[in-house]
C-alpha cells in the first residue's frame, strides 16, 4: 500500500473537533437518556445502535462500545470524524426537543473507534471459504464496505482502484481539519487486517483491465468508482494558470505540498460543502484574502449551515448573487469578472464587476461517470449515476453498484452503508438465496 | 470468550443474567422478549392468588438529575389469573428451553403449597423461589417477609416445600432483619437449595409537598413500600456477602439489588453469587441493557483470565472480613495531579468540613490545592468528591511499620504507627 509523504500541506490543521479524553467521554455518555428506538439510530444512515454503544462507554466496555459502532458500519473510524453529525444523529437527539445541548455522538464514536484501533482489536474473522470472488471497483468508502463484508462470508474479494492511494475521497477529500489522509490509509490497513483482499492500485477498469476480463474473472462485481473531475465553468479565460478545480485542489494539499506564499487573493466559486471546505483550507493554509462567489443567497447555499457558520468564524468572506463570466490575466489569472444575479439567480444585465484574484478554484460539482459503464449492457444511468434497486443490483445480472457513482455524491456514511447492503445481495446471489 | 453458563442449585441458564420477580417479568410476551434480547433466566412475577393493585403504585428519588437512583413499589403479587401465568410459563418454557424459568410463589396454607408447587412444576418451571420477602401489602396478609422475618416460619415452610418440590426451591429473603445470616441458615435448615437476596426494603420514597401525602399518592393517601434500584446495592452486596462468608451457609445465592450493569453484577457474582437478578434497571431503561451485561462481564472475566462463570463465583469472599483483622499500619495518602485539577476544590472544602482539614489552597494562587501529607489519613473523602476521573489517587505510603491488626494489638502488643490527624 503507498505510503504518504510526511510533509503534507495539511499537516498544519488541527482537529476542529478535538478527541475526547476518557473522563470527557464518560462524562458525556452518562448525559445520554439510551432512548427506545432512537432517533439518533434513524437518522444514521448505517442505523448504528448509538444508545447501545454509548452505555457501553459509561459502564466501561470500551471494546464492547466499538464493536457494536463496528457491526453496523466498518469505517465507523472516520464516518465519526467526517460525518455531518449535526444534521444526522446529533440533529435528531431528542435534547434538542429539550433545549438542552445534544448528545456529541460523533466525538463518542471516535473516542470508541479509536480505542479499538489503539489497542488493535479488529472484532471479525473471515468466513470459511466460499470459493466465489467478487471484483470491487474503487477502494473508497463504498468498495471497502462492501469487502469487508463479503470476506466475513468466506468470499473473495479483488479491489481494484486506479489511483496509488487507498480510501476514496475519504483519503484525499475529506477537509484536514475533520481527519487526515493518514488516518483514512490507517483505517484501510484496519479493515484489510480481515485478510484475503486482494488490491491492485494503479489499475482502472476499464482500461488495464475490462468489464469482459472483469467478469470473465470474477463472480459477481460491485461497482464503487466515485465521481469525475471538477465541474468547469466555460468562460473566457478558462486556460489561465491559477484556476483549478476544488476537489482536485484538495487532493494535492492533503498527498502533499502546495506553495501557496505568492497567493494574496484566493476565491472559491459555489455554494456547496466543497465550497466551504476549500474556503476554510485556504484560510488554513495561510491565504490572507479567501472570497466564495456564490450566485445565490445565504440562505439558498446547499452547504450545511453549520459548516458555513464555521467558516464564517474563521474569517472567510462571501459574495452572495455573483456569477463568474470571465477570467482576466495574462497568463496567469489576477481577477474573475462576475456578473450580479437576481433573487431568480438571473444576471442582472451591466453590473459586471471585477473581483481580484490570483487563485481560483471551482468548486460547482463533479462529473458524473456513468459513461465508464457504456460497455455494461444493462446497466443504466440517469444524469450520470447508476441505477440500481434498494439493495444496489443494477440491470445487469451479478453487477451491484453503490457510493458516490449510485447517489451522485452524498456522504462517507452513505456509501459504506449501500456497500453494504450490497454486500448482504451480493452475498445471498452467490449463495443462491433471494 | 469466557463461559457464562450459570448452575444456581442446579438451576442452569446461558448466563447468570435473569430477571428479577417483579413487573418485567409479569407475563409470557415479556419473558419471551426478555430472552430474546439475552436474558438468561426469568423468575415470574409472583405466583398466589391474585390480588387487586392500587393506582398509582410507584415512586422514585430524583437526585442531581438522574431519576430512578433510588425506586419504590406498593404493587403487590401477580393480578392475573394462575391458569393463564402457568399456560405463559408452559408456553414460554417451550419456546425456549436452554433458559431458565423459576415460578416465585406466595401462598398461605400447607395444601395451597403444594397445590401451587405441583402446578409450577406441570408447566415446567425449572425451579421455586419462595417469596419471604415482600415487605408490603401482603406482609399484613401473614405471607411475604412476614414469613421471611420469623426464621421458623421460614424454615418450617420451606421444608413443606421442599417435601413438596422436585425441582430446585429458593427462598428470597428480606433485608428488613436486623441480621440476615439466621434466615438464611433457617431456610437451609428448611432444606432450601439455595437463597436469592435481597428482596425491597420498607420505605417511605417521599412525601408530595403540596398536599401533605406520602408517596406514591393513592387519592389522598399513601402506604409504606420497597425500596430498590442502584440506592440499594451496598445493603444487598453486604447482605450477600454476609452469608457467603458464613462458614455455616453452605448453599448457593442468586444475588439481588440495584444492580445495573456488567459491573454491578460482576461484584455480586465475586461475593458469592451464582446467578443475578434484575428488576429496576429493566424497568427504566428495558430489556436492551443485557447486551451490554454479557458483553462487560465475558470481558471482564476474559481479562482476570478466567474462562468460566463458577471461576468468580465468591473469589472476593475470602478477603472480606471483621473490622479486628484490618492492618491499622497500613497506610495511603491523597495525590493530586495537577494537570488533571480543574480548579472546583471540592476536594478542599470536603476535607476542610468533612473530614480531617488537611487540603489546603494553595500558596501559588493557582486554584490546585495541596495536600498536607503529614495530616493525610487516607480516608478516600476527596477522591470520592473529584469530578475528573484519576486526578486524585490513593497512594499507598511504605512507612516501615510491619503490619498490625487491633486483634494482634490487644492480645499480643504488636506495634501500631502513630495516629494522624487526630488532634
Amino acid at each position: 500500500m503507498s505510503k504518504l509523504p510526511p510533509d503534507r500541506a495539511e499537516g498544519v490543521f488541527v482537529d476542529f473537533k478535538p478527541a475526547y479524553t476518557p473522563a470527557q467521554a464518560v462524562v458525556e455518555a452518562n448525559r445520554c437518556l439510551f432512548c427506545y428506538d432512537a432517533p439518533c439510530i434513524k437518522a444514521c444512515p448505517t442505523s448504528i445502535d448509538i444508545p447501545q454503544f454509548i452505555r457501553k462507554i459509561a459502564t466501561g466496555n470500551v471494546e464492547g462500545s466499538a464493536r457494536t459502532i463496528f457491526d453496523s458500519n466498518i469505517l465507523g473510524m472516520s464516518c465519526a470524524r467526517v460525518c455531518p453529525v449535526e444534521v444526522l444523529c446529533v440533529g435528531d437527539c431528542v435534547y434538542n426537543e429539550m433545549g438542552v445541548p445534544p448528545i456529541q455522538i460523533g466525538k463518542l464514536q471516535r473516542y470508541s473507534t479509536d480505542a479499538a484501533y489503539e489497542a488493535g482489536w479488529t472484532f471479525y474473522e473471515a468466513g470459511e471459504s466460499t470459493g466465489k470472488s467478487v471484483a470491487v471497483v474503487g477502494a473508497g468508502p463504498a468498495g471497502l464496505a462492501v469487502a469487508h463484508r463479503l470476506r466475513r462470508f468466506g468470499h473473495a474479494v479483488t479491489i481494484y482502484d486506479k489511483r496509488s492511494v487507498v480510501g476514496g475521497l475519504n483519503t484525499t477529500g475529506v477537509a484536514p481539519y475533520k481527519m487526515k489522509a493518514d488516518r483514512s490509509v490507517d483505517e484501510v490497513e484496519w479493515v484489510l487486517g480481515i485478510g484475503g483482499i486482494d488490491l491492485k492500485l494503479g489499475v482502472s477498469v476499464p482500461g488495464d483491465v475490462s468489464w469482459a476480463e472483469l467478469e470473465d474473472q470474477h463472480d459477481a462485481v460491485f461497482l464503487g468508482f466515485g465521481l469525475g473531475p471538477d465541474s468547469v465553468l466555460d468562460a473566457p479565460g478558462a486556460d489561465l494558470d491559477g484556476i483549478e478545480g476544488a476537489v482536485a485542489f484538495i487532493e494535492r494539499f492533503k498527498l502533499g505540498g502546495v506553495d501557496l506564499s505568492s497567493i494574496r487573493n484566493a476565491v472559491v466559486i459555489g455554494g456547496g460543502n466543497t465550497a466551504i471546505d476549500a474556503v476554510r483550507e485556504l484560510v488554513g493554509l495561510g491565504v490572507q484574502n479567501v472570497k466564495m462567489i456564490y450566485r445565490g443567497t445565504e440562505s439558498r447555499m446547499s452547504g450545511y449551515a453549520h459548516e458555513w457558520k464555521a467558516a464564517k468564524q474563521e474569517g472567510v468572506r462571501v459574495v452572495w448573487q455573483a456569477q463568474p463570466v470571465a477570467y482576466q490575466g495574462e497568463g496567469h489569472v489576477t481577477a474573475v469578472t462576475c456578473v450580479r444575479m437576481d433573487d431568480a439567480k438571473q444576471p442582472i444585465p451591466g453590473s459586471e464587476h471585477d473581483i481580484a484574484a490570483d487563485l481560483v478554484l471551482l468548486a460547482v460539482g463533479q462529473a458524473k461517470l456513468g459513461e465508464l459503464v457504456a460497455g455494461l449492457d444493462g446497466v443504466e444511468t440517469q444524469w450520470g449515476r447508476i441505477v440500481t434497486d434498494d439493495d444496489g443490483a443494477t440491470g445487469r445480472a451479478g453487477v451491484w453498484a453503490g457510493g458516490d457513482c449510485r447517489n451522485g455524491g452524498k456522504e462517507v456514511v452513505n456509501g459504506v452503508a449501500e456497500g453494504r447492503d450490497a454486500a448482504e445481495a451480493i452475498h445471498a446471489y452467490l449463495t443462491g438465496g433471494a | 470468550m469466557a463461559d457464562l453458563t450459570s448452575n444456581t442449585a442446579g438451576i442452569i441458564s446461558p448466563n447468570p443474567f435473569w430477571l428479577a420477580s417483579a413487573p418485567p417479568a409479569n407475563s409470557g410476551d415479556q419473558v419471551q422478549r426478555a430472552f430474546d434480547a439475552g436474558w438468561g433466566g426469568a423468575v415470574w412475577k409472583t405466583l398466589g392468588t391474585p390480588i387487586q393493585n392500587v393506582s398509582s403504585r410507584f415512586g422514585a428519588i430524583r437526585w442531581r438529575g438522574n431519576n430512578g437512583v433510588g425506586f419504590n413499589n406498593i404493587e403487590l403479587i401477580t393480578d392475573r389469573p394462575l391458569e393463564v401465568n402457568f399456560r405463559e410459563i408452559y408456553e414460554t418454557k417451550k419456546k425456549y428451553p436452554k433458559h431458565a424459568i423459576i415460578a416465585s410463589l406466595m401462598v398461605e396454607t400447607r395444601e395451597e403449597w403444594r397445590e401451587m408447587i405441583k402446578r409450577s412444576e406441570d408447566a415446567g418451571a425449572d425451579g421455586l423461589e419462595l417469596n419471604f420477602g415482600c415487605p408490603h401489602g401482603m406482609c399484613e396478609r401473614g405471607m411475604g417477609s412476614a414469613v421471611g422475618q420469623e426464621p421458623k416460619v421460614n424454615e418450617r415452610i420451606t421444608s413443606w416445600a421442599k417435601e413438596f418440590a422436585n425441582i430446585p426451591v429458593l427462598v428470597k429473603l428480606t433485608p428488613n432483619v436486623g441480621d440476615i445470616l439466621p434466615h438464611g441458615l433457617a431456610a437451609q435448615a428448611g432444606g432450601a437449595d439455595g437463597v436469592s437476596l435481597i428482596n425491597t426494603i420498607k420505605s417511605i420514597i417521599g412525601v408530595d409537598l403540596d398536599n401533605l401525602v406520602p408517596q406514591p399518592v393513592v387519592g389522598n393517601q399513601s402506604t409504606n413500600g420497597g425500596y430498590c434500584g442502584a440506592a440499594v446495592r451496598p445493603i444487598a452486596l453486604h447482605m450477600v456477602a454476609a452469608l457467603s462468608r458464613d462458614p455455616r451457609f453452605q448453599i448457593p445465592i442468586s444475588g439481588i439489588g440495584g444492580i445495573t450493569n456488567w459491573r454491578d453484577a460482576a461484584e455480586f457474582i465475586a461475593l458469592g453469587s451464582s446467578s443475578v437478578q434484575v428488576c429496576t434497571e429493566v424497568m427504566l431503561r428495558g430489556y436492551r441493557i443485557v447486551e451490554d451485561m454479557i458483553e462487560g462481564l465475558e470481558q471482564y472475566l476474559a481479562s482476570q483470565g478466567m474462562s468460566r462463570l463458577d471461576q468468580l463465583v465468591g473469589a472476593a469472599v475470602p478477603r472480606y472480613t471483621e473490622w479486628g483483622h484490618l492492618d491499622l499500619n497500613y497506610e495511603s495518602i491523597a495525590k493530586i495531579n495537577a494537570d488533571a485539577c480543574i480548579g472546583c476544590q471540592l476536594c478542599m472544602v470536603a476535607c476542610h468540613d468533612g473530614a480531617h482539614q488537611c487540603i489546603h489552597p494553595n500558596p501559588d494562587g493557582t486554584r490546585v490545592p495541596v495536600i498536607d501529607e503529614s495530616e493525610c489519613v487516607g480516608c478516600n473523602l476527596c477522591q470520592i468528591v473529584c469530578p475528573v476521573p484519576d486526578c486524585i489517587s490513593m497512594v499507598e505510603v511504605d512507612n516501615g511499620y510491619t503490619p498490625a491488626t487491633w486483634n494482634q494489638h490487644v492480645s499480643d502488643g504488636a506495634t501500631l504507627r502513630p495516629k494522624k490527624g487526630a488532634h
